[in-house]
C-alpha cells in the first residue's frame, strides 16, 4: 500500500516559483506519468516526494500519513535519474548492494546476494556484476540504476527522465521493460518526462504539468482526446493537434475570414466568439468529395502513415494518411474533418469549451 | 597516427623542446649543487671551479647529526684506532665529537630535533587544514549559506596580510597565553595560514562532484554523514591529495613565523638550518646535507601521490 499525496505543495527558489499549490494523488501500483517542459516543476515534485527538498507550503502524504519530518532514507522511495544515477568506482554488484548494505536495513550477507541476483536476472544483467561502472553503456547503466531501485523493494519508485539520454532504440526496448517491471512489482511509480511519447505510451494516468500547475490528470486517452486547454493539446500527440482560430456560426466553424468552413457537432451559445479548434491530424480526412480544396505543403513519409502538412490561404493544417495514398508536393487535395471530433477552446483563455461547461 | 607536419612545425617543436629542457637545467641546478655538495668532502666544496668529479662521502651527514669541537692538536693514532668510523670521519676533518662529561654520551648536533619538530608541525597542520577545510568547502558547496560569497571572501581575505604584518602582534599573544616556542603554537599558526586555501581549493573540487551521487545514497537510507564518508570523500581524494602536497609544502617550508616564534623546543628545521652557518667558518657540506635531507619529505610526499596528483578528476559514471 502506497499512495502518494500533495496537497497544495508550493516551492520557490529565489524568485522562481518552481510549484504553485500543485495538488497530485497517486494511487496504490498506479504507473502515474508527470509530463512538462523543462522548468514545469517535475523534478522538484519529484524532490519533495523523495525528502531532498522541503516544500515551502503544503504537505506531502504518503500513505495517508504526513511525512514531512521523515527524511529520505525514511520515506523508502528508490530514485532513478537521467545521469549520475550509479555510484562511481564500484562495480554493478557494489552499486546493487549499496542501497542493501545500509544500516536501517539490517539484513544478512546472503539476503543482499540473493536480491542482487534477484534483480540482476529481472534485469538481465547477470554478466555485468563483476564490471566497474565506468566500463557500461549508457543503456547498461540505466538497467543497473533500476536494479539499485528494485533490490530495495520500496514503497515507491520516482524516476526522473530515466530514459532520456539514451538513444531512441533503447529508449524503446526499456520502456516495455520498465512497463513489465511496474506489472511484475505491482508498485506505484512516479515517472517524470518531457516526452508526451514516452507519457502516452507508459502511463496508467498522466499529469501535465504547466509552471508549477497540474493542468490536466487522466488517462493517456482522455488527456489525448480531451484536452483541458490548447497547452495540454499542443503538449500531447505527435504529430500536435491542429489547432486553427475561427468562428463558430451556425453550426459551422469559419475559418479565417471566409477561407473555409466545416461543420462541427457544436453545442450552442458561442456562435460569433472568438474560438480556437482543435483537431487531430487522423481526424482531417482526406476525399474526392470533401468540402474543402487545400496545397499540399509537405509531406513527412513515416513508413505506416504519412503526415501531410495541407496550406488553406493563410492555416497550415496537419493530416495523418495512409502510407499508400500518391500525394506530390503542391497538389491540391480535398479535405473534411470528423465533426464529433473537433474540440472548441476559448481564444482567449484556451480553455476546453466542452471540459468548462 | 601518423600526423602530416609540415617543415615549420617540425622545427617550432625543436625549439620548443630545447627551451624546456633549457628551462629544465636551470631549475635543476640549484638542486644538483646542494646535493653534490651535500657529499663532497669539506675541501672540495668551496673550490673554483667548482668541482664535478669526486669521491662520494657521507661525512657531512655524520657532522650534521653529532656537536664538534675544533681540534686544537691532531689526536693519537691509539685514539683514533678506538673510534667508531663515524667519529674518525668527524676527526679527518680536523673537529672532535663532543661528548657529555661523565657519561661519556655523544652530544647531537640538534638537527634531528629540528627534523622531527618540522615533520610533526607540518603533518599535524597538514592533517587538521585539509579536514578542516574539506568539511568547510563541504558546507559552502552543498547548502545555501547565508551571505556565502562575503564569508567566503572574508576566508580568503586571511591570507591577504603579509605574516611580517601580523608577525609581532602574533608574538606578543602567543608569549601572553604561553604557546611561544610549543609544537602546538606552530600547529595552530599553520593551520590557520592553510586553512583558507584548503577551502578555496576544496569547494572547487566538490562543486565538481555531482550531488546526484550523495542524494542517490540519502535516498538509499544513508545519513548524510555516511554519504560524505562513503560517495563524496573518495570522490574528492584528487582535490585532497593536491590540497594536502601544497599545505604540507607551505608549513614544511615555513621560515619567518618559525625563526619568530620558537628557539628551541619547538624549532623546526627552516630557521635552524642557516644558522648553523654563523657558528665557526661556515662548513657548506654540512649545511648542503642539512638542505638535502629536509627536501626529502616533500619529495616523498609528493611521489606517493603523484598517481592522485596526476590522475585528475574521473567521475565514473559520467557520459558527456
Amino acid at each position: 500500500m502506497s499512495q502518494i499525496k500533495l496537497q497544495n505543495i508550493s516551492k520557490t527558489f529565489g524568485v522562481n516559483k518552481a510549484l504553485r499549490g500543485l495538488d497530485l494523488t497517486i494511487e496504490d501500483g498506479e504507473f502515474f506519468v508527470l509530463l512538462g517542459q523543462t522548468g514545469a516543476g517535475k523534478t522538484t515534485s519529484l524532490r519533495i516526494i523523495a525528502g531532498l527538498e522541503r516544500p515551502d507550503d503544503g504537505k506531502v502524504l504518503i500513505d495517508g500519513q504526513d511525512v514531512a519530518d521523515w527524511n529520505a532514507a525514511e520515506r523508502d522511495v528508490a530514485l532513478v535519474l537521467q545521469q549520475y544515477s550509479l555510484y562511481p568506482r564500484l562495480t554493478v554488484r557494489g552499486n546493487l548492494e549499496f542501497p542493501l548494505r545500509s544500516k536501517i536495513r539490517g539484513l544478512n550477507e546472503n539476503q543482499i546476494k540473493r536480491r542482487v541476483e534477484q534483480a540482476a536476472e529481472t534485469l538481465h544483467i547477470t554478466p555485468l556484476l563483476d564490471r566497474k561502472v565506468e566500463r557500461l553503456s549508457g543503456g547498461e547503466m540505466q538497467r543497473v540504476s533500476i536494479g539499485r531501485a528494485i533490490v530495495r523493494e520500496p514503497r515507491v519508485f520516482l524516476m526522473d527522465e530515466p530514459l532520456s539520454a539514451l538513444d531512441a532504440k533503447l529508449r524503446e526496448v526499456l520502456r516495455v521493460e520498465l512497463k513489465k517491471l511496474h506489472n511484475e512489482l505491482g508498485a506505484t511509480f512516479l515517472f517524470v518526462t518531457h516526452d508526451q511519447v514516452e507519457a502516452m505510451s507508459m502511463g496508467d494516468k498522466i499529469g501535465v504539468l504547466n509552471k508549477g500547475r497540474l493542468v490536466q490528470v487522466g488517462t493517456p486517452a482522455e488527456v489525448y482526446s480531451n484536452p483541458v486547454n490548447t497547452f495540454v493539446a499542443r503538449a500531447v500527440g505527435s504529430p500536435p493537434m491542429n489547432l486553427i482560430d475561427g468562428q463558430l456560426s451556425a453550426g459551422s466553424a469559419s475559418i479565417g475570414a471566409g477561407a473555409f468552413s466545416l461543420p462541427v457537432a457544436a453545442n450552442g451559445g458561442v456562435d460569433g466568439r472568438d474560438l480556437t479548434f482543435g483537431v487531430r491530424p487522423e481526424d482531417v480526412t482526406l476525399e474526392s468529395g470533401a468540402p474543402v480544396e487545400g496545397r499540399v505543403f509537405d509531406i513527412e513519409d513515416h513508413g505506416v502513415i504519412k503526415i501531410l502538412t495541407l496550406e488553406v490561404g493563410q492555416n497550415r493544417l496537419h493530416a495523418t494518411v495512409p502510407a499508400q495514398m500518391s500525394v506530390k508536393l503542391d497538389d491540391s487535395v480535398r479535405f473534411g474533418w470528423k465533426p464529433e471530433k473537433v474540440l472548441m477552446f476559448d481564444r482567449g483563455t484556451g480553455v476546453n469549451l466542452a471540459a468548462s461547461a | 597516427m601518423a600526423a602530416v607536419r609540415s617543415q615549420r612545425e617540425v622545427w617550432t617543436n625543436r625549439a620548443a623542446i630545447l627551451a624546456v629542457l633549457v628551462a629544465l637545467v636551470v631549475m635543476l641546478a640549484p638542486i644538483y649543487w646542494i646535493t653534490s655538495t651535500a657529499f663532497k668532502p669539506r675541501n672540495l666544496a668551496t673550490t673554483v671551479p667548482p668541482t664535478v668529479v669526486f669521491e662520494p662521502t657521507i661525512a657531512p651527514f655524520v657532522k650534521l647529526f653529532v656537536k664538534r669541537s675544533q681540534l686544537r692538536e691532531p689526536v693519537s693514532e691509539e685514539v683514533y684506532d678506538a673510534a667508531p668510523w663515524w667519529e674518525q670521519m668527524v676527526l679527518d676533518g680536523g673537529e672532535k665529537v663532543v661528548r657529555r662529561g661523565r657519561t661519556g654520551e655523544v652530544r647531537s648536533s640538534g638537527y634531528g630535533k629540528r627534523f622531527t619538530n618540522s615533520l610533526i608541525v607540518s603533518i599535524i597542520s597538514t592533517i587538521l587544514a585539509v579536514s578542516m577545510g574539506t568539511l568547510t568547502a563541504y558546507g559552502f558547496s552543498r547548502f545555501r549559506v547565508k551571505g556565502e560569497d562575503d564569508l567566503l571572501f572574508f576566508i580568503l581575505s586571511t591570507r591577504m596580510l603579509p605574516p611580517v604584518v601580523v608577525a609581532i602582534p602574533m608574538f606578543l599573544m602567543y608569549r601572553t597565553v604561553g604557546l611561544n616556542d610549543t609544537h602546538l603554537g606552530l600547529i595552530i599558526l599553520y593551520t590557520a595560514f592553510n586553512l583558507s586555501f584548503s577551502v578555496w581549493i576544496m569547494k572547487g573540487f566538490i562543486d565538481e562532484i555531482p550531488r546526484e551521487y550523495e542524494e542517490a545514497a540519502l535516498v538509499d537510507g544513508y545519513t548524510r554523514i555516511q554519504a560524505f564518508f562513503k560517495i563524496v570523500l573518495p570522490e574528492a581524494m584528487t582535490g585532497i591529495a593536491a590540497t594536502a602536497v601544497f599545505c604540507f609544502i607551505t608549513a614544511w617550508n615555513e621560515y619567518a613565523f618559525a625563526l619568530i616564534m620558537t628557539n628551541r623546543k619547538a624549532q623546526t628545521a627552516p630557521p635552524f638550518i642557516p644558522s648553523q652557518v654563523g657558528s665557526g667558518l661556515p662548513d657548506w657540506t654540512v649545511i648542503a646535507a642539512g638542505t638535502f635531507l629536509f627536501l626529502l619529505p616533500v619529495a616523498i610526499f609528493t611521489f606517493l601521490l603523484r598517481n592522485h596528483l596526476l590522475r585528475g578528476m574521473s567521475f565514473g559514471a559520467i557520459r558527456k
